[in-house]
């Protein structure tokens, strides 16, 4: 199987801060990787390393055969690897002056020249299949957390990404919206999508990641299947955090 | 010593028409001078929030001297004190049009830095992580949502400069308050003129309010 993500002695630093050691992984085709860690731990960073949103300071990344350089030095491979990876944020980051389909049909027209039918039979099939076909016309203001962060996946989806990357999806909604938004995720992880997800949903590590990674402090601390990793930690980080978050 | 002092409306109301001429030099070096300052703003608001030092130090000097001096200075400075460098003279007019352009450019470099600045800047990150450029990000997504939030600010800056231009009667410009000085001159009735003057500048002013805040209702739906 092709690797589309693979890093290799990568760091990162927020000036003094070493939020990123050493980081090797690789993350082939149609694998769902979860990661899991305290907050502070570089999970987050780490994903958003993958797209530029943040630089790193040294070490190789590769995404889908493009090669980002340390210090977003290659900005035509971020180019490409921004049409080919799509992101969900926690706070959504819906745009509040366009309507949900408008949201979803902007970058196609914009980055693809996609044309404005091809655009908009786009955006319906996708908010059908994220289950909101019927709030195309509203403002995302006007749809609940649930419904705006499955808008956030249709606009991600709609640049069919070879990539999915997840940074804490559900951890800004209400708990009863929680299990629509991981229905949707569960739907793509079926359907062959590549995703890396951070989360804190453990029961959704679980049954949907082909791999779970602890990261403490910077560092790849264990990883694995997730039962080899839930129900037998090998690295005593791992199971104090684990204690501490399965324990409620 | 009581005053003997009787509100006459038949002056104010023989005033009019002669304060009315003055009224076009008003708007056209308001809107004039604004339409102007609106693109400066933009250029050197966008210009000041730059990381770039060259680009970033050149926009801030402009804010600040403009902010910083009276607009009377500077309209003096350019009628009277630019002839001197480039060797023609500058019409009141222009004079007063480019002192309205400069001196608002100035504020209004200020409500874009603002209003974009205002931005989340999750919205920024949206937009690159669906592959648009950081041009595209910006003009699609970044200043739309910022000038809905400029809107107020830039309907304060076009009242403030309405009434700035009162100032250019010094430099001869046949607005509004030079229209009340020129017909005070003969008449004599300083209280009844400067009155229709004030209520003339109300009546700009109140009309644009009125305007903003259709404007604004109208199209802060969503943000």
């Amino acid at each position: 199987m092709t690797d589309i993500v693979k890093m290799k002695g990568m760091n990162k630093y927020f000036g003094n801060l070493h939020v990123l050691k050493d980081i090797d992984l690789t993350v082939s085709q149609g694998e769902v990787v979860v990661i899991i860690g305290a907050s502070g731990s570089g999970k987050s960073t780490l994903i958003r390393c993958v797209n530029g949103l943040e630089e790193f300071e040294s070490g190789h990344l590769e995404v889908d055969g493009h090669p980002l350089a340390p210090k977003s030095g290659n900005p035509k491979a971020l180019a490409e690897i921004r049409k080919e990876v799509g992101m969900v944020f926690q706070q959504f980051n819906l745009f509040p002056h366009l309507t949900v389909k408008k949201n979803i049909m902007l970058a196609p027209k914009k980055v693809k020249d996609a044309p404005e039918t091809v655009a908009n039979a786009t955006a319906e099939r996708l908010l059908n299949r994220v289950g909101i076909g019927d709030q195309a016309d509203k403002y995302p203001s006007h749809l609940s957390g649930g419904q705006q962060q499955r808008v956030a996946i249709a606009r991600a989806l709609a640049m069919e990404p070879r990539l999915m990357l997840f940074d804490e999806p559900t951890s800004a909604l209400d708990p009863e919206m929680i299990g629509e938004v991981l229905d949707v995720m569960r739907e793509l992880a079926k359907e062959g999508m590549t995703m890396m997800v951070v989360t804190h949903e453990m029961g959704f590590a679980r049954e949907v990641a082909d791999r779970v990674i602890y990261i403490h402090e910077g560092q790849i601390v264990e990883q694995g299947k997730p039962d080899d990793v839930f129900d037998n930690p090998q690295n005593e980080r791992t199971q104090a955090f684990l204690s501490r978050v399965l324990a409620h | 010593m009581e005053s003997q002092f009787q509100f006459d409306w038949q002056a104010a109301i023989n005033a009019i028409p002669f304060l009315l001429e003055g009224i076009p030099y008003t708007l056209m070096i308001s809107f004039g001078g604004l339409l102007i300052g609106f693109v400066l703003g933009i250029f050197f608001g966008l210009l000041s929030i730059n990381k770039l030092w060259f680009l970033k130090w050149p926009a801030t000097a402009y804010i600040e001297i403009f902010r910083g001096t009276p607009i009377l200075v500077q309209v003096l400075f350019i009628f009277y004190g630019l002839p001197d460098l480039i060797g023609t003279s500058i019409n009141p007019f222009t004079a007063g049009i480019a002192a309205i352009a400069l001196n608002s450019g100035a504020y209004i470099s200020e409500v874009v830095r603002g209003g974009v600045q205002s931005i989340d800047k999750g919205q920024n990150e949206a937009g690159l992580s669906l592959g648009l450029s950081r041009t595209q990000t910006f003009w699609s997504i970044i200043w739309p949502q910022a000038f809905r939030r400029m809107v107020p600010p830039l309907g304060n800056q076009a009242i403030v400069s309405i009434k700035d231009t009162s100032l250019f009667s010094v430099i001869g410009v046949g607005e509004l308050v030079r229209q009340g000085q020129i017909y005070i001159a003969t008449t004599f009735q300083a209280f009844e003129v400067y009155f229709m003057v004030a209520l003339m500048y109300l009546a700009i002013t109140f009309s644009l309010s009125l305007i903003l805040r259709f404007v604004e209702r109208r199209g802060l739906v969503s943000v």
